[in-house]
Protein backbone atom coordinates (compact mmCIF):
# COMPACT_ATOMS: atom_id res chain seq x y z
CA UNK A 1 0.00 0.00 0.00
CA UNK A 2 1.60 3.21 -1.07
CA UNK A 3 0.92 5.81 1.54
CA UNK A 4 2.32 9.25 1.10
CA UNK A 5 2.63 12.05 3.58
CA UNK A 6 -0.14 13.83 1.79
CA UNK A 7 -2.59 11.01 2.40
CA UNK A 8 -1.59 11.10 6.04
CA UNK A 9 -2.43 14.78 6.27
CA UNK A 10 -5.70 14.17 4.46
CA UNK A 11 -6.60 11.34 6.83
CA UNK A 12 -5.81 13.44 9.87
CA UNK A 13 -7.93 16.33 8.66
CA UNK A 14 -10.84 14.05 7.82
CA UNK A 15 -10.71 12.37 11.22
CA UNK A 16 -10.62 15.69 13.04
CA UNK A 17 -13.46 16.90 10.89
CA UNK A 18 -15.48 13.81 11.74
CA UNK A 19 -14.96 14.40 15.44
CA UNK A 20 -15.88 18.03 15.10
CA UNK A 21 -19.22 17.44 13.40
CA UNK A 22 -20.62 15.18 16.08
CA UNK A 23 -23.71 17.02 17.14
CA UNK A 24 -24.07 17.68 20.82
CA UNK A 25 -27.80 17.44 21.33
CA UNK A 26 -28.93 14.98 18.77
CA UNK A 27 -26.29 12.40 19.13
CA UNK A 28 -23.94 12.58 22.05
CA UNK A 29 -26.48 13.19 24.77
CA UNK A 30 -28.61 10.36 23.49
CA UNK A 31 -25.70 8.01 23.86
CA UNK A 32 -24.80 9.33 27.28
CA UNK A 33 -21.67 11.00 26.00
CA UNK A 34 -22.75 14.60 26.49
CA UNK A 35 -20.39 17.28 27.63
CA UNK A 36 -21.90 17.57 31.06
CA UNK A 37 -22.14 13.88 31.74
CA UNK A 38 -19.38 11.74 33.05
CA UNK A 39 -16.83 14.37 33.99
CA UNK A 40 -17.75 14.17 37.62
CA UNK A 41 -14.76 12.57 39.22
CA UNK A 42 -11.79 14.73 40.07
CA UNK A 43 -9.86 11.90 41.56
CA UNK A 44 -6.73 10.52 40.04
CA UNK A 45 -8.61 8.05 37.89
CA UNK A 46 -10.63 9.75 35.16
CA UNK A 47 -11.23 6.56 33.25
CA UNK A 48 -11.25 5.95 29.54
CA UNK A 49 -14.74 7.31 28.88
CA UNK A 50 -14.04 10.64 30.55
CA UNK A 51 -10.82 10.97 28.60
CA UNK A 52 -12.59 10.34 25.32
CA UNK A 53 -15.26 12.89 26.18
CA UNK A 54 -12.58 15.42 27.06
CA UNK A 55 -10.83 14.75 23.79
CA UNK A 56 -13.99 15.17 21.72
CA UNK A 57 -14.92 18.38 23.51
CA UNK A 58 -11.44 19.88 23.14
CA UNK A 59 -11.26 18.98 19.45
CA UNK A 60 -14.59 20.65 18.88
CA UNK A 61 -13.49 23.77 20.74
CA UNK A 62 -10.32 24.04 18.73
CA UNK A 63 -12.21 23.46 15.53
CA UNK A 64 -14.48 26.40 16.27
CA UNK A 65 -11.35 28.49 15.89
CA UNK A 66 -8.88 28.54 13.05
CA UNK A 67 -8.62 24.84 12.35
CA UNK A 68 -11.79 24.93 10.26
CA UNK A 69 -10.06 27.45 8.03
CA UNK A 70 -7.15 25.07 7.64
CA UNK A 71 -9.44 22.24 6.62
CA UNK A 72 -11.21 24.35 4.00
CA UNK A 73 -7.90 25.46 2.53
CA UNK A 74 -6.74 21.87 2.41
CA UNK A 75 -9.89 20.82 0.61
CA UNK A 76 -9.36 23.57 -1.95
CA UNK A 77 -5.77 22.46 -2.45
CA UNK A 78 -6.79 18.85 -2.95
CA UNK A 79 -9.42 19.89 -5.47
CA UNK A 80 -6.75 21.77 -7.40
CA UNK A 81 -4.27 18.93 -7.23
CA UNK A 82 -6.67 16.22 -8.25
CA UNK A 83 -7.71 18.00 -11.43
CA UNK B 1 34.06 37.03 -3.59
CA UNK B 2 32.25 38.01 -6.71
CA UNK B 3 31.89 41.53 -5.46
CA UNK B 4 35.60 41.98 -4.84
CA UNK B 5 36.51 40.27 -8.11
CA UNK B 6 34.18 42.55 -10.02
CA UNK B 7 35.57 45.53 -8.20
CA UNK B 8 39.16 44.63 -8.92
CA UNK B 9 38.15 43.95 -12.51
CA UNK B 10 36.70 47.41 -12.68
CA UNK B 11 39.81 48.76 -11.08
CA UNK B 12 41.89 46.81 -13.59
CA UNK B 13 40.43 48.78 -16.44
CA UNK B 14 41.11 52.05 -14.64
CA UNK B 15 44.65 50.94 -13.82
CA UNK B 16 45.35 49.94 -17.38
CA UNK B 17 44.05 53.26 -18.54
CA UNK B 18 46.29 54.98 -15.99
CA UNK B 19 49.27 52.97 -17.07
CA UNK B 20 48.72 53.84 -20.69
CA UNK B 21 48.47 57.48 -19.79
CA UNK B 22 51.56 57.30 -17.64
CA UNK B 23 53.53 55.55 -20.35
CA UNK B 24 52.51 58.03 -22.97
CA UNK B 25 53.26 60.89 -20.65
CA UNK B 26 56.61 59.46 -19.77
CA UNK B 27 57.63 58.74 -23.30
CA UNK B 28 56.67 61.96 -24.98
CA UNK B 29 57.98 62.91 -28.38
CA UNK B 30 61.58 61.72 -28.92
CA UNK B 31 62.74 60.87 -25.39
CA UNK B 32 63.01 63.30 -22.54
CA UNK B 33 60.46 63.50 -19.81
CA UNK B 34 57.60 65.90 -20.35
CA UNK B 35 56.44 65.58 -16.76
CA UNK B 36 58.39 64.97 -13.59
CA UNK B 37 58.13 61.60 -12.08
CA UNK B 38 56.42 62.78 -8.89
CA UNK B 39 55.71 59.38 -7.32
CA UNK B 40 58.79 58.40 -5.35
CA UNK B 41 58.44 54.74 -6.17
CA UNK B 42 57.03 55.10 -9.65
CA UNK B 43 58.21 51.88 -11.29
CA UNK B 44 57.58 50.07 -8.00
CA UNK B 45 53.96 51.31 -8.04
CA UNK B 46 53.51 50.08 -11.52
CA UNK B 47 54.90 46.74 -10.44
CA UNK B 48 52.38 46.52 -7.61
CA UNK B 49 49.53 47.44 -9.94
CA UNK B 50 50.60 44.81 -12.41
CA UNK B 51 50.70 42.27 -9.60
CA UNK B 52 47.18 43.20 -8.62
CA UNK B 53 46.02 42.67 -12.14
CA UNK B 54 47.70 39.34 -12.43
CA UNK B 55 46.41 38.09 -9.08
CA UNK B 56 42.65 38.01 -9.64
CA UNK B 57 43.06 37.05 -13.27
CA UNK B 58 45.12 33.98 -12.58
CA UNK B 59 43.07 33.16 -9.45
CA UNK B 60 46.35 32.80 -7.64
CA UNK B 61 47.05 33.14 -3.91
CA UNK B 62 44.31 35.39 -2.60
CA UNK B 63 46.29 36.92 0.20
CA UNK B 64 47.73 40.02 -1.40
CA UNK B 65 45.10 40.81 -3.97
CA UNK B 66 42.01 40.67 -1.74
CA UNK B 67 43.08 41.83 1.66
CA UNK B 68 45.22 44.69 0.55
CA UNK B 69 42.10 46.17 -0.98
CA UNK B 70 40.27 48.03 1.81
CA UNK B 71 36.82 47.78 0.23
CA UNK B 72 36.90 44.04 -0.20
CA UNK B 73 38.26 43.66 3.30
CA UNK B 74 35.30 45.54 4.69
CA UNK B 75 32.94 43.50 2.55
CA UNK B 76 34.40 40.25 3.84
CA UNK B 77 34.14 41.27 7.47
CA UNK B 78 30.56 42.42 7.00
CA UNK B 79 29.65 39.25 5.19
CA UNK B 80 31.08 37.01 7.86
CA UNK B 81 29.28 38.93 10.60
CA UNK B 82 26.02 38.58 8.65
CA UNK B 83 26.61 34.86 8.34
CA UNK B 84 27.19 34.48 12.07
CA UNK B 85 24.05 36.42 12.86
CA UNK B 86 22.02 34.36 10.45
CA UNK B 87 23.29 31.13 11.87
CA UNK B 88 22.48 32.18 15.42
CA UNK B 89 18.95 33.12 14.40
CA UNK B 90 18.42 29.81 12.63
CA UNK B 91 19.73 27.90 15.63
CA UNK B 92 17.48 29.74 18.01
CA UNK B 93 14.36 29.28 15.90
CA UNK B 94 15.08 25.69 15.00
CA UNK B 95 15.47 24.80 18.63
CA UNK B 96 11.87 25.74 19.21
CA UNK B 97 10.50 23.15 16.79
CA UNK B 98 12.99 20.35 16.94
CA UNK B 99 14.72 20.13 20.31
CA UNK B 100 18.26 19.75 19.07
CA UNK B 101 19.82 19.38 22.50
CA UNK B 102 17.45 16.59 23.41
CA UNK B 103 18.17 14.86 20.12
CA UNK B 104 21.87 14.92 20.87
CA UNK B 105 21.25 12.71 23.88
CA UNK B 106 19.80 10.03 21.68
CA UNK B 107 22.79 9.95 19.39
CA UNK B 108 25.39 9.71 22.13
CA UNK B 109 26.28 6.14 21.35
CA UNK B 110 29.42 4.19 20.80
CA UNK B 111 30.28 0.94 19.12
CA UNK B 112 30.05 -1.19 22.25
CA UNK B 113 26.55 0.05 22.96
CA UNK B 114 25.41 -0.57 19.40
CA UNK B 115 26.81 -4.06 19.45
CA UNK B 116 25.17 -4.94 22.75
CA UNK B 117 21.86 -3.41 21.76
CA UNK B 118 21.76 -5.32 18.48
CA UNK B 119 22.53 -8.46 20.43
CA UNK B 120 19.59 -7.77 22.76
CA UNK B 121 17.32 -7.08 19.80
CA UNK B 122 18.19 -10.37 18.19
CA UNK B 123 18.22 -12.47 21.38
CA UNK B 124 16.43 -10.79 24.26
CA UNK B 125 15.86 -13.94 26.27
CA UNK B 126 19.08 -13.94 28.25
CA UNK B 127 19.11 -10.29 29.25
CA UNK B 128 18.34 -9.97 32.93
CA UNK B 129 18.28 -6.36 33.99
CA UNK B 130 16.03 -4.16 31.88
CA UNK B 131 15.97 -1.05 34.01
CA UNK B 132 17.16 2.27 32.73
CA UNK B 133 19.62 3.78 35.15
CA UNK B 134 19.17 7.39 36.12
CA UNK B 135 21.60 10.00 37.23
CA UNK B 136 19.93 12.57 39.43
CA UNK B 137 16.59 12.43 37.69
CA UNK B 138 17.92 12.51 34.14
CA UNK B 139 18.39 9.31 32.23
CA UNK B 140 21.94 8.31 31.59
CA UNK B 141 23.24 8.66 28.05
CA UNK B 142 22.96 5.51 25.92
CA UNK B 143 26.70 5.17 25.92
CA UNK B 144 26.66 4.17 29.55
CA UNK B 145 23.45 2.20 29.79
CA UNK B 146 22.48 -0.51 27.38
CA UNK B 147 18.78 -0.26 28.24
CA UNK B 148 18.41 3.37 27.29
CA UNK B 149 16.66 4.03 23.97
CA UNK B 150 18.66 5.69 21.24
CA UNK B 151 17.89 7.02 17.81
CA UNK B 152 21.03 5.89 16.04
CA UNK B 153 20.00 2.29 15.50
CA UNK B 154 16.44 3.12 14.34
CA UNK B 155 17.64 5.78 11.89
CA UNK B 156 20.31 3.56 10.41
CA UNK B 157 17.94 0.62 10.28
CA UNK B 158 15.28 2.67 8.53
CA UNK B 159 17.68 3.87 5.85
CA UNK B 160 19.08 0.38 5.42
CA UNK B 161 15.56 -0.98 5.11
CA UNK B 162 14.83 1.40 2.24
CA UNK B 163 18.04 0.39 0.48
CA UNK B 164 17.40 -3.31 0.99
CA UNK B 165 13.85 -2.84 -0.28
CA UNK B 166 15.28 -1.27 -3.40
CA UNK B 167 17.67 -4.20 -3.71
CA UNK B 168 14.83 -6.69 -3.35
CA UNK B 169 12.75 -4.91 -5.96
CA UNK B 170 15.74 -4.80 -8.25
CA UNK B 171 16.29 -8.53 -8.14
CA UNK B 172 12.72 -8.97 -9.28
CA UNK B 173 13.02 -6.42 -12.07
CA UNK B 174 10.45 -4.22 -10.44
CA UNK B 175 12.78 -1.38 -9.60
CA UNK B 176 12.61 2.25 -10.61
CA UNK B 177 14.08 5.19 -8.71
CA UNK B 178 10.69 6.61 -7.78
CA UNK B 179 9.88 3.39 -5.97
CA UNK B 180 12.58 4.15 -3.41
CA UNK B 181 10.84 7.37 -2.56
CA UNK B 182 7.48 5.62 -2.42
CA UNK B 183 8.85 2.96 -0.06
CA UNK B 184 10.48 5.58 2.12
CA UNK B 185 7.40 7.74 2.47
CA UNK B 186 5.16 4.74 2.98
CA UNK B 187 7.30 3.37 5.81
CA UNK B 188 7.59 6.83 7.33
CA UNK B 189 3.81 7.25 7.27
CA UNK B 190 3.31 3.91 9.00
CA UNK B 191 5.84 4.93 11.62
CA UNK B 192 4.10 8.23 12.25
CA UNK B 193 0.70 6.55 12.48
CA UNK B 194 2.03 3.99 14.90
CA UNK B 195 3.58 6.63 17.13
CA UNK B 196 0.37 8.68 17.04
CA UNK B 197 -1.73 5.64 17.90
CA UNK B 198 0.52 4.82 20.85
CA UNK B 199 0.41 8.43 22.03
CA UNK B 200 -3.37 8.48 21.78
CA UNK B 201 -3.75 5.28 23.72
CA UNK B 202 -1.30 6.48 26.36
CA UNK B 203 -3.41 9.60 26.75
CA UNK B 204 -6.63 7.65 27.03
CA UNK B 205 -5.35 5.31 29.69
CA UNK B 206 -3.83 8.22 31.67
CA UNK B 207 -0.53 6.61 32.30
CA UNK B 208 1.93 8.73 34.17
CA UNK B 209 5.09 7.84 32.40
CA UNK B 210 8.27 9.55 31.39
CA UNK B 211 8.19 8.13 27.89
CA UNK B 212 8.73 11.00 25.51
CA UNK B 213 7.63 11.05 21.90
CA UNK B 214 11.20 10.50 20.75
CA UNK B 215 11.38 7.41 22.97
CA UNK B 216 8.34 6.04 21.20
CA UNK B 217 9.88 6.76 17.81
CA UNK B 218 12.99 4.91 18.94
CA UNK B 219 11.02 1.90 20.14
CA UNK B 220 9.03 1.80 16.92
CA UNK B 221 12.23 1.95 14.94
CA UNK B 222 13.82 -1.08 16.55
CA UNK B 223 11.73 -3.48 14.51
CA UNK B 224 13.48 -2.43 11.30
CA UNK B 225 16.53 -4.43 12.34
CA UNK B 226 14.54 -7.65 12.22
CA UNK B 227 12.90 -6.62 8.97
CA UNK B 228 16.24 -6.04 7.28
CA UNK B 229 17.62 -9.42 8.31
CA UNK B 230 14.36 -11.08 7.26
CA UNK B 231 14.45 -9.55 3.80
CA UNK B 232 18.11 -10.40 3.30
CA UNK B 233 17.51 -13.98 4.40
CA UNK B 234 14.59 -14.17 2.00
CA UNK B 235 16.70 -12.86 -0.85
CA UNK B 236 19.59 -15.19 -0.20
CA UNK B 237 17.86 -18.40 0.78
CA UNK B 238 14.29 -18.23 -0.47
CA UNK B 239 10.88 -17.89 1.08
CA UNK B 240 11.34 -20.51 3.78
CA UNK B 241 14.28 -18.62 5.22
CA UNK B 242 12.24 -15.43 5.09
CA UNK B 243 9.40 -16.95 7.07
CA UNK B 244 11.69 -18.56 9.61
CA UNK B 245 13.71 -15.42 10.26
CA UNK B 246 10.56 -13.29 10.44
CA UNK B 247 9.12 -15.72 12.96
CA UNK B 248 12.24 -15.51 15.05
CA UNK B 249 12.44 -11.73 14.95
CA UNK B 250 8.72 -11.27 15.59
CA UNK B 251 9.10 -13.27 18.77
CA UNK B 252 12.25 -11.38 19.69
CA UNK B 253 10.75 -7.93 19.21
CA UNK B 254 7.61 -8.99 21.07
CA UNK B 255 9.59 -10.05 24.11
CA UNK B 256 11.85 -7.01 23.86
CA UNK B 257 8.93 -4.57 23.77
CA UNK B 258 7.07 -6.23 26.60
CA UNK B 259 10.08 -6.32 28.86
CA UNK B 260 11.03 -2.74 28.08
CA UNK B 261 7.55 -1.25 28.31
CA UNK B 262 6.59 -3.20 31.39
CA UNK B 263 8.96 -1.14 33.48
CA UNK B 264 7.80 2.13 32.02
CA UNK B 265 4.07 1.75 31.79
CA UNK B 266 2.97 -0.47 34.59
CA UNK B 267 2.94 0.49 38.19
CA UNK B 268 5.71 -0.62 40.48
CA UNK B 269 3.98 -3.63 41.91
CA UNK B 270 2.71 -4.97 38.64
CA UNK B 271 6.05 -4.59 37.00
CA UNK B 272 7.63 -6.92 39.48
CA UNK B 273 5.28 -9.67 38.49
CA UNK B 274 2.76 -9.58 41.30
CA UNK B 275 -0.84 -9.78 40.20
CA UNK B 276 -2.48 -6.47 40.98
CA UNK B 277 -6.22 -6.23 40.48
CA UNK B 278 -8.04 -3.17 39.29
CA UNK B 279 -9.25 -2.03 35.92
CA UNK B 280 -6.51 0.50 35.52
CA UNK B 281 -3.73 -2.00 35.83
CA UNK B 282 -5.57 -4.32 33.53
CA UNK B 283 -5.86 -1.56 30.96
CA UNK B 284 -2.17 -0.86 31.23
CA UNK B 285 -1.37 -4.52 30.74
CA UNK B 286 -3.59 -4.67 27.68
CA UNK B 287 -1.92 -1.52 26.35
CA UNK B 288 1.54 -3.01 26.75
CA UNK B 289 0.50 -6.23 25.09
CA UNK B 290 -1.17 -4.50 22.17
CA UNK B 291 1.81 -2.23 21.52
CA UNK B 292 4.07 -5.23 21.54
CA UNK B 293 1.71 -7.26 19.37
CA UNK B 294 1.44 -4.49 16.78
CA UNK B 295 5.15 -4.73 16.06
CA UNK B 296 5.12 -8.15 14.36
CA UNK B 297 2.06 -7.10 12.37
CA UNK B 298 3.92 -4.08 11.04
CA UNK B 299 7.01 -6.13 10.39
CA UNK B 300 5.08 -8.53 8.23
CA UNK B 301 3.04 -5.82 6.55
CA UNK B 302 6.04 -3.82 5.44
CA UNK B 303 8.05 -6.72 4.06
CA UNK B 304 5.78 -9.31 2.55
CA UNK B 305 5.38 -7.50 -0.74
CA UNK B 306 9.14 -7.48 -1.21
CA UNK B 307 9.51 -11.25 -1.20
CA UNK B 308 7.65 -12.93 -3.98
Amino acid sequence: MAFTLYTLIQTAILCINAIAVLHEERFLSKMGWGADQGVGGFGDDPGVKAQILNLIRSVRTVMRGGASMASTTLQNCSVHLNK
Amino acid sequence: MDYSAAQSGFRQRKLQHNMRLRNSSVDGPDGGQLFDDTSAAGPANQGVYRNQQAGPQAAGPPGQSFLSDPMSNLAMVYGSSLATQGREMVDKNLDRFIPISKLKYYFAVDTVYVGKKLGILVFPYMHKNWEVSYQQDTPVAPRFDVNAPDLYIPTMAFITYILVAGLALGTQNRFSPELLGVQASSALVWLIMEVLAVLLSLYLVTVNTDLTTIDLVAFSGYKYVGMIIGIIAGLLFGRLAYYLSMLWFCGAIFVFMIRTLRLKLLSEAAAEGKLVRGTRNQLRMYLTMSIAAAQPVFMYWLTYHLIR
